[in-house]
């Protein structure tokens, strides 16, 4: 917009520049630097252009990991997205009860993350947790630990948990923005619930659930610790993501060149992901 | 203080939101704005406040150029349509609240405050809420709140559109006597056009971004200078026919048609575009070279003292405003008078050529 | 299409009403004939929105019945009633098509599809939205939009009132003119009972057979738009209906009539003898400035006043007046002359009202 100019407005973001120069683009710059050298150790270093980025891509392991990646994302939206809308319609609208859960909904999201983990890790014990000793005193054989799906179902499970009620809190937000006139028209059209629900909630939910998928989805490929102190990534491999590869690259093996080429390529899809949701948002809301 | 506007223009996106506007509102004046929704009122108060900055041309105050001074150095109030307040303050500190960012002393505060309370009467909510109050006390904190800093521009962005009809016509009564003492420039926006006639002072049309026409409001009203500005300040909408001059006589698309009179002498024959004022169109024939048109009544609206009667034939479709209460039913068929000696004469291009009582002199 | 009728009907939204401050709806008794078309005018805060949703069925009255055909109906929801409601913005349903908007009342009631073609195109064309129907819902105009909610209504043949809660809010000034013509239109090609609620006295007037003016939860006035105008039974109407309102002068008792500060102003015989039966001190004559006759000159029985404002509304000019300590407004002509300084008012007989209490009081009727 052209507002008018203030030459003093510069000078106060002017620390705030520096604090991020500091803290963010000069460490981004290196990252840049180490992922096109071979580096031994601190003083043998060899250029190596995008050598890493080929055998990085090329990476049976890295490949294996982004797969899991996408399809834990994907189920992740599947489940917690509708799930969420759902709380949120069954959600009273006023009064005590609405507060009430209000409070239960804000409390997994204040848990801290490792806390998390530590807590499914101990509910899913078949010996000693609730959730694994109900299981199997049904008959279900369950045990997450050498089991590569009750361990994938666990750390799903585990996620719908700590987070849905994020989606739910969004959606409980956006219903309540939509005007009473709306649903005294429709009862006066007659509609039944599902039309009200497919032609009126659903429609204005939308911007709202934009914010939900993305959220979700960018906090989900991102995913680390829950899983980590949960299954540590097992059995095996079967449930270690994309971060979880990279941070065993890096810090594990002491490869720097590579996780850093990693942790671009990291970098450039969740930045892809943004770009998409703002171009969405831009054109959702030149369309009205 | 004095405000001008030179070839000021505002263009966002690419869509000129004000077109090459040229305002020149001198110290003391009542200046309206009037313009349909989106005409550009609400962007060009803005540009004269200096909450935005146009993006070619330039603005002055008592001749200095302010172009990109920001608005809190301006000395500038603004009352907005929705009732803005400060939700948590009680009125007195609302209102209170420019003095206070001026540094003025606390017994100046709250003597001004009364004052200012006072003329707006709400002096008795003075330790209340703005929430508690009824939207025309709202508003009137949010003006008082306005007039208590003696700004040298005062703009109101269509203050009173969500007020009750009544409060409305005595609200706009107590506005124009609040500034009558002042020596500053009042800006008001509105839609509505016997709004701007009941305010008086200078009228400036908006329409699509371009000032079409500035004067007195009265002189606007009789002589608008194109079909836009007779469209705009007209309510009912004036009566627009197409007429073709002959040599001898006058003809209403081509059907009814009248000899040419003496007003109408000094026009080239061709094609013209002819205005009528629902007001002087009339059930009986007031002057004896009125024209008779035979119509069907398609609605007639009673108003209590008036009746606005829209009527029609496969030529026309007209609006009349009467006075006092006449009932008819859909599709009677009746006669209505047009005189001649008060018609609007526009050329095809829009610009008004003769209004009656100013009449042409050839071209 | 029913007759409506509010019988011992009043409203509290507390559960233990004290006093009838606590009242939103105070105690009326109210018939709507069948067919009519209605406005309930009055300022904000006077009941009329709670009236029309007691109607409606959005809101269920606390004391009282309400009565459609002589069938109590407070239980009944607006669907139940057969109510079609028009709010104050535009309600449509954003995702679907103008023909599907106007097509879903009648979809959810299972209508075949052809006639439902059928009766959405005659709707579409007396709305003028012929064009517009295959057009998405969200992108029209305000007043397109508000035309698809009425048209929701109209395409119901079983719909017993339509109801209207000041539905011309959000239109654009120059286009209002051209809904209220439709409204009218419609009123009387299809003889729906309609309920209109609005504050804007030209509105109700414009639009209603009859108007129902509240003030304080109370029905003060019902009759058409012309009973109001010449005959306010209580000096709100007088005040509210008419722009400028009545003008009210405080007087006393004197011979032959009433007086004010030394001037008389001459009453009939017969409403003589009934202000002599009164005994209240509350009196006070109104009269509208249209009725007001203003002469440059002096002429019998005038009264010498002072001009204090001229305004020019273009069509008419408002005179400001003061006679004796009174503020009073005048209408007069675009062609008329106007007075410099000085003005001489009379005030016609037939048009000056007396209130005793702020009721009319009438020579002839009690």
């Amino acid at each position: 917009m052209n507002k008018v100019e203030n030459n003093k407005a510069w000078w106060l973001v002017l620390p705030v520049v520096l604090l991020v120069a500091f803290s963010a683009v000069v460490p981004l710059m290196t990252v840049v630097n180490y992922s096109v050298q071979d580096i031994f150790d601190v003083n043998t270093a060899y250029f190596v252009g995008a050598e890493w980025y080929r055998e990085i891509l090329q990476d049976p392991r890295l490949q294996d990991s982004l797969m899991r990646q996408f399809i834990f994302s994907f189920f992740v939206l599947l489940i917690e997205i509708p799930l969420g809308i759902a709380v949120a319609l069954m959600m009273p609208t006023k009064g005590r009860g609405a507060s009430l859960c209000l409070i239960l909904l804000a409390i997994p999201l204040l848990i801290p993350l490792n806390v998390v983990g530590t807590i499914w890790q101990v509910f899913g014990r078949t010996d000693i947790g609730l959730f694994g000793w109900a299981l199997t005193s049904i008959g279900v054989d369950y045990n997450y630990a050498s089991n590569p799906i009750d361990a994938w179902f666990t750390v799903l499970l585990m996620d719908v948990w700590h987070w849905t009620s994020l989606v739910a809190l969004l959606c409980y937000s956006g219903l309540r923005a939509i005007p009473d006139a709306y649903y005294q028209a429709a009862s006066i059209d007659r509609a039944s619930g599902w039309a009200i629900f497919r032609y009126i909630q659903l429609p204005k939910l939308q911007s709202v659930l934009v914010i939900g998928v993305l959220l979700r989805f960018m906090d989900s490929f991102m995913i680390y610790t829950e899983p980590f102190v949960l299954t540590g990534g097992g059995p095996g491999n079967s449930t270690t993501f994309l971060s979880q590869t990279l941070t065993q690259m890096a810090i594990g093996q002491f490869d720097v060149g590579p996780a850093a080429a990693f942790s671009l390529i990291y970098f450039l899809i969740v930045l892809l992901v943004s770009w998409l949701f703002f171009t969405t948002i831009s054109h959702l809301d030149k369309a009205k | 203080m004095s405000l001008s506007l030179q070839n000021v223009s505002r263009i966002v996106d690419g869509e000129y939101f004000i077109d090459d506007a040229n305002i020149i509102l001198e110290p003391g004046s009542f200046n309206v704005l009037l313009g349909r929704t989106l005409a550009g009122k609400t962007s060009l108060m803005r540009l004269m406040a200096g909450l935005d900055k146009p993006t070619e041309g330039r603005v002055l105050m008592n001749g200095v150029d302010v172009t990109g001074v920001p608005v809190q150095k301006r000395n500038i109030s603004m009352v907005y349509q929705q009732f803005i307040n400060y939700p948590n303050w009680t009125v007195f500190e609302n209102i209170a609240s420019p003095l206070r960012l001026e540094k003025v002393s606390e017994l100046e505060i709250k003597r001004r405050v009364n004052e200012t309370a006072e003329m707006l009467h709400i002096e008795q909510f003075l330790q209340r809420r703005p929430l508690e109050l009824s939207g025309g006390q709202q508003q009137r904190t949010a003006m008082a709140r306005a007039l208590v800093k003696d700004a040298s521009l005062i703009l109101f962005d269509e203050p009173l559109v969500n007020l009750d009809y009544k409060l409305r016509e005595e609200l706009r009564q107590e506005i124009r006597e609040l500034l009558k003492a002042r020596n500053s420039i009042a800006v008001y926006a509105t839609t509505e056009p016997n709004e701007a006639l009941a305010l008086g002072g200078i009228t400036t049309l908006l329409h699509e971004g371009k000032v079409i026409q500035s004067g007195p409001s009265a002189d606007v009203y009789r002589y608008p200078v194109n079909v836009d500005a007779a469209g705009l300040f007209s309510e009912p909408p004036i009566n627009l026919i197409r007429g073709f001059v002959s040599e001898s006589e006058v003809t209403f698309d081509d059907s009814v048609h009248f000899p040419l009179n003496h007003d109408l002498r000094g026009f080239k024959p061709g094609d013209y575009v002819c205005g009528v004022r629902p007001s002087h169109i009339g059930l009986v024939p007031q002057a004896d070279d009125d024209l008779e048109i035979a119509v069907r009544v398609e609605v007639a609206e009673i108003s209590g003292s008036e009746t606005f009667m829209h009527v029609k034939n496969d030529h026309f479709n007209l609006v009349l405003q009467l006075s006092g209460v006449h009932e008819y039913h859909t599709d009677t068929p009746i006669k209505v008078y047009l005189p001649t000696h008060k018609l609007f004469m526009f050329g095809l291009d829009g610009k008004m050529l003769q209004a009656p009582g100013r009449l042409h002199r050839g071209i | 299409m029913a007759e409506i009728h509010l019988k011992t009907l009043a409203h509290s939204y507390s559960a233990q009403p004290n006093s009838p401050a606590d009242y939103a709806i105070r105690e009326m008794d109210h018939v709507w004939d069948q067919g009519g078309a209605y406005a309930l005018l009055g300022p904000s805060g006077c009941g009329k929105s709670t009236l029309l949703n007691i109607i409606s069925g959005l809101l269920s009255p606390s004391e009282g019945d309400v009565l459609f055909d002589g069938q109590r109906v407070n239980d009944l929801t607006p669907a139940e009633r057969n109510i079609a409601q028009v709010f104050q913005f535009p309600v449509i349903y954003d995702s679907m098509t103008v023909f599907d908007n106007l097509a879903f009342p009648l979809r959810n009631m299972k209508m075949q599809e052809s006639k439902v073609q059928k009766k959405v195109l005659e709707i579409a064309e007396i709305l003028e939205l012929q064009d517009l129907l295959q057009n998405k819902a969200k992108n029209l105009t305000a007043d397109e939009k508000q035309k698809v909610s009425m048209g929701r209504g109209l395409v119901r043949d079983d719909v017993s009132a339509i109801l209207f809660d000041e539905p011309l809010t959000v239109i654009d000034p120059h286009l209002k003119w051209k809904l209220r013509r439709k409204l009218k239109q419609i009123h009387e090609q299809f003889n729906i009972t309609m309920v209109y609620v609005t504050h804007d006295q030209l509105e109700a007037a414009t639009f209603a057979d009859k108007i129902a003016l509240m003030y304080g939860g109370q029905i003060v006035q019902f009759g058409t738009p012309r009973e109001l105008f010449e005959k306010p039974n209580h000096t709100f109407v007088g005040y509210f209906i008419g722009s400028p309102g009545m003008n009210f002068i405080e007087v006393s008792r004197s011979d032959g009539g009433v007086e004010f500060d030394g001037l008389t102003a001459p009453l009939d015989a017969d409403l003589l003898d009934f202000l002599a039966q009164i005994p209240s001190n509350n009196l006070k004559i109104g009269i509208r400035p249209e009725f007001v006759h203003v002469s440059v000159e002096s002429i019998t029985g005038s009264y010498e006043c002072d001009v204090t404002h001229i305004e020019d509304l273009g069509t008419y000019k408002i005179l400001t007046l003061e006679l004796a300590g009174n503020v009073l407004k005048a209408r007069l002509d675009e062609d008329q002359q106007v007075p410099n300084n000085k003005a001489y008012v009379s005030f016609p007989k037939q048009w000056l009202k007396l209130y005793v209490d702020e009721y009319l009081v009438e020579g002839d009727s009690k």
